[in-house]
């Protein structure tokens, strides 16, 4: 691929401007759209009632329901996620210095959906009510994560190759003991769910998930943005980073303790949504630069966007019935992608 | 600011990488490390600049041992030309050189962007300063990452054979921007005729330990160079300008 000499850089506070409006109108759009055919005006006037308290008429309880209890969470959820899953993307690529990389690469997902399925499939932990699939997810999150780490250390650290092909090792461990509880499974209907949750849906998000995921993925961006600097380095190479101070072992241990965690997070509540942790990573850097500084600052916001949208798809598209939101952002994000790769003199990895 | 390396040994699975080097680099100095490949020229380089640390012995900055000090203090006062590249991320050559500003404390912008543009003044890449880094040529680059080494403000400088894969004129180019800016330095260099015309004093490394040491010309001679490299030298004057230049043979 010919690359332009000149890498685009797109001055900042435009595009930051920009994508905030824009996540601004989708969030109202998310909760305007779908299948149960309210008004503009009513959505308006229930999200309003909602933020200030106000009254709303016993007849239209049903209806203030969907708008404040159903669509309003899961799309300050999807808008969460989507950012949690583009600024991961972002550290872990820079993390095993790989532009394929993405936060699935590091078999936490995989992990996450041996515990999802056997809530689903297995019926496990059922004294734990509606938050067994959560918790169980992110346990098993957090169990993958610690066998991936145990796994890919050596004396030297992390280093990238084995941490990226540890990760992808143990991913298809995890996904074979999916696919046996899958197959094993005598419900039809649940192995349905269980392929929902595999490739992603936020139909069963609730106001009480929001607060923990937000402020995990609020909490792990700004760690990952007062890095932007050492994740530059990091980025040129292990031994440049040496030379410019900044310890690139113990940073990738760190930065590996904070995507899991936030992946972890991320995945227990939407399942595995595909795509959005490569894709908008690469996006931003065409838009603004590889400089970590840049691309940490619009990335979550674009990734909120993506997820709101795609999520909104997933609800209209064969209205009453859902599609996992990991084939919309698929269905959208790859001939997006391709387009702009394309068009663009982006360098994917060298020449 | 003066380098010390004190006894240095390095071992990698039970096998001694370097072992117990001895040098020192005077302030304003520039010294050579020459040797075959695999000599140990790069591992004792990269105990330098903080990528490894020895199993033995230290290396002193004015008597401080770097990696006993904080990482970006010694960051401040050591830059390095590593011999990598990673080519995965788009950066500007701007970027680049800004990534020389990351140790240093109490920054801000202004401040940072004058030092860059010096930099990249002083090495001629200021024209270079929107371009891509992965699309530029190899000369180039290593003006680049010489920049970036002069942003960071550093009073030594550790090069590991930066004239690799350089034409003729860019690798004098390389070698005189480095001697022009007057700071430390400690460079490992293939070109034995290169090391001569730009180094004060030379280090000769071979099987991990220093055989030799002394000015270019009392070290290179072909005695030692049979058996460090196994080739026959032939000191030959330069008509012109009258430096001795070595021209070389296999051993029959």
């Amino acid at each position: 691929m010919r690359r332009r000499a000149t890498p685009s850089r797109t001055p900042l506070l435009p595009v930051l401007l920009g994508l905030s409006f824009l996540l601004l109108a989708s969030l109202l759009g998310g909760v305007g759209l779908g299948a149960a055919g309210l008004g503009w005006a009513e959505v308006l006037w229930y999200l309003w009632a909602g933020l200030t308290g106000g009254t709303v008429h016993a007849d239209d309880v049903a209806a203030y329901t969907i708008v404040w209890e159903i669509r309003l969470p899961r799309v300050v959820l999807g808008a969460v996620v989507g950012a949690g899953l583009a600024a991961v993307g972002v550290a872990v690529q820079a993390m095993v210095r790989n532009a394929l990389a993405d936060p699935f690469v590091l078999g936490i997902s995989s992990g996450a959906a041996v515990g999802a399925n056997a809530v689903i499939l297995l019926g496990a932990f059922a004294s734990l009510g509606v938050w067994a699939l959560s918790v169980s997810a992110f346990a098993s999150a957090l169990a993958a994560m610690a066998l991936v780490y145990a796994v890919a250390r050596s004396p030297h650290g992390l280093t990238p190759l084995r941490l990226i092909l540890t990760g992808t090792a143990l991913a298809y461990g995890f996904e074979a003991v999916t696919t046996v509880m899958v197959f094993g499974a005598a419900r039809g209907e649940a192995a349905r769910s269980a392929m929902m949750w595999l490739l992603g849906s936020l139909g069963g998000a609730t106001w009480a998930q929001v607060p923990l995921v937000a402020v995990t993925v609020a909490a792990g961006w700004v760690w990952l943005r007062l890095r932007a600097e050492p994740l530059n380095a990091l980025a040129m190479g292990d031994e440049t980073s040496s030379a410019l101070g900044v310890r690139p072992a113990r940073l990738r241990r760190d930065l590996f303790l904070v995507t899991a965690a936030v992946t972890g997070t991320v995945v227990a509540v939407s399942g595995a949504v595909g795509f959005v942790g490569l894709m908008v990573p690469h996006v931003v850097r065409m838009l603004v630069g590889a400089d970590h500084r840049r691309v940490l600052a619009v990335a979550p916001l674009a990734g909120a966007v993506l997820l709101v949208w795609a999520d909104v798809l997933s609800r209209l598209l064969l209205a009453p019935a859902e599609l996992p939101v990991g084939v919309i952002t698929a269905v959208v994000g790859v001939p997006a992608f391709l387009l702009l790769m394309r068009r663009g003199g982006y360098a994917f990895g060298g020449r | 600011m003066r380098l010390d390396i004190e006894g240095v040994t390095v071992e990698a699975a039970k096998t001694r990488l370097v072992e117990d080097i001895r040098l020192t680099v005077d302030s304003g100095t520039f010294v050579g490390l020459v040797g075959p490949n695999g000599s140990g020229k790069s591992t004792l380089l990269r105990c330098v600049y903080r990528a490894l640390r020895p199993a033995g012995g230290a290396v002193r900055l004015d008597g401080d041992d770097v990696h006993a000090l904080d990482p970006r203090a010694a960051a401040r006062s050591l830059a390095a030309l590593p011999q990598e590249s990673s080519a995965e991320f788009d950066f500007t050559v701007a970027e680049v050189v800004a990534m020389g500003r990351l140790p240093h404390r109490g920054r801000t912008a202004a401040h940072d962007r004058a030092v860059c543009a010096d930099a990249m003044a002083r090495t001629g890449v200021a024209h270079l300063a929107e371009r891509g880094f992965l699309a530029l040529s190899g000369g180039e680059k290593q003006r680049v990452l010489i920049a970036r080494a002069l942003a960071q403000q550093p009073r030594v400088l550790v090069l590991d054979e930066p004239t690799n894969h350089l034409d003729i004129a860019h690798q004098l180019d390389v070698l005189s921007l480095v001697r022009a800016s007057g700071l430390t330095v400690l460079a490992a260099l293939h070109d034995l005729n290169l090391a001569a015309a730009h180094c004060g004093l030379l280090y000769v490394i071979d099987g991990g330990r220093v055989v030799a040491s002394g000015p270019p010309h009392d070290v290179l001679q072909p005695a030692l160079l049979a058996e460090v490299f196994g080739v026959r030298a032939h000191p030959v004057r330069h008509p012109g300008t009258g430096a001795v230049q070595l021209l070389f043979d296999l051993l029959p």
